[in-house]
């Protein structure tokens, strides 16, 4: 226990003024939050521009661009329907945030003391927000279709009597679970995988500096599993986007088709 | 017992949690090879809820660890 109270792999989650406050008592302060918020905008910003030329040939940043659009358009296509076009804006936004926001909550920029990157998904406010988001549509676009007849989703069409009793309660906690796992999912990957991170970097550290043969072994082991989990969080990143987008495009395909 | 001793076996008591979701993910994947061997044409369509399958697994396991991570360093 004595070893592993000297690592805080919670640390690098904390919200932390920086640039100092402006003026005494002020609560609006710049945090560290805020700037990997507006950096990760910024890159998607350019990111988005830069292949929006709309050349008759395209170069490799457009074929990007829009291969990146096409693949939400197709994923909206197919879950939603043909009224998927409405919901499209909302499902690529959420898509191409998370997906910048988890692969640059990822950069290995620690080595450098002050660019030490923030991951902002691993925040349950930012993840939280955006399933708030999504099921605001969900249950906007319900209520204004169907009228009360949104509440016939909680009932299988073509069930027994008896089944219908039994199965609506369950259908309408699974629904007031949504909102909690589709905002908790991309949280926690992000969340655990940092911790992970952390741990096995302290341990590096520890072995390093503990000058013995085993040490060296533990270093070099450590190590190596920092680089498979590494590769695991670029897939996880990538993973959890989809994941967000693709669900997010299934709860409203069930509140604008109602089954 | 002392808090910190309570505090390790809690720990690992938790960690039993990300071994059953790796199960899970196993199960998923190796479900989805069975049947897309079989039906190869039919696979490339069922990506999505490949995926979608893994992340559910996946995140049960991920939480395990988050509590057990939680229990050993963010409790005081």
């Amino acid at each position: 226990m004595a070893a592993a109270a000297d690592i805080d792999p919670m640390h690098q989650f904390v919200i932390e003024p920086i640039f100092g406050s402006f003026g005494h008592n002020n609560p609006f302060v710049f945090t560290n939050s805020a700037l990997w918020t507006l950096i990760v905008l910024g890159t998607i910003w350019l990111f988005m521009f830069g292949g929006m030329k709309r050349e008759l040939i395209p170069g490799r940043w457009q074929v990007a661009v829009e291969g990146l659009i096409a693949f939400i358009d197709d994923m909206v296509d197919v879950s939603i329907g043909p009224q998927g076009k409405a919901y499209l804006p909302w499902i690529f936004t959420a898509f191409v945030f998370l997906l910048f926001a988890n692969l640059m909550g990822d950069m290995p920029l620690g080595i450098v003391a002050p660019a030490h990157p923030f991951s902002i998904t691993a925040q349950f406010t930012f993840t939280g927000v955006m399933s708030i988001i999504t099921f605001a549509i969900v249950l906007g676009v319900g209520f204004w279709k169907h009228g009360f007849g949104f509440f016939s989703l909680f009932v299988p069409k073509d069930a027994p009597f008896v089944f219908k009793i039994f199965i609506t309660p369950i259908e309408l906690i699974s629904f007031l679970v949504r909102p909690f796992s589709l905002g908790l999912r991309p949280f926690i990957a992000m969340f655990a995988g940092h911790i992970l991170l952390d741990v096995f970097g302290n341990f590096v550290v520890q072995a390093l500096n503990s000058h013995s043969a085993g040490g060296i072994a533990i270093t070099i082991l450590s190590m190596l599993f920092i680089m498979f989990v590494s590769m695991i969080e670029l897939l996880v990143a990538a993973i959890q986007a989809y994941v967000f987008a693709i669900l997010s495009s299934l709860y409203i395909s069930e509140a604008v088709n109602l089954h | 017992m002392d808090v910190a001793s309570a505090k390790l076996i809690g720990a690992g008591l938790a960690a039993i949690g990300v071994g059953a979701a790796s199960i899970g993910v196993g199960f998923v994947f190796g479900s989805f090879l069975q049947s897309a061997i079989r039906n190869p044409a039919a696979s490339d369509g069922q990506q999505g809820r490949l995926y979608i399958g893994f992340a559910a697994a996946e995140l049960l396991g991920l939480m395990a660890f988050a509590v057990a991570m939680l229990i050993l360093f963010a409790s005081k």
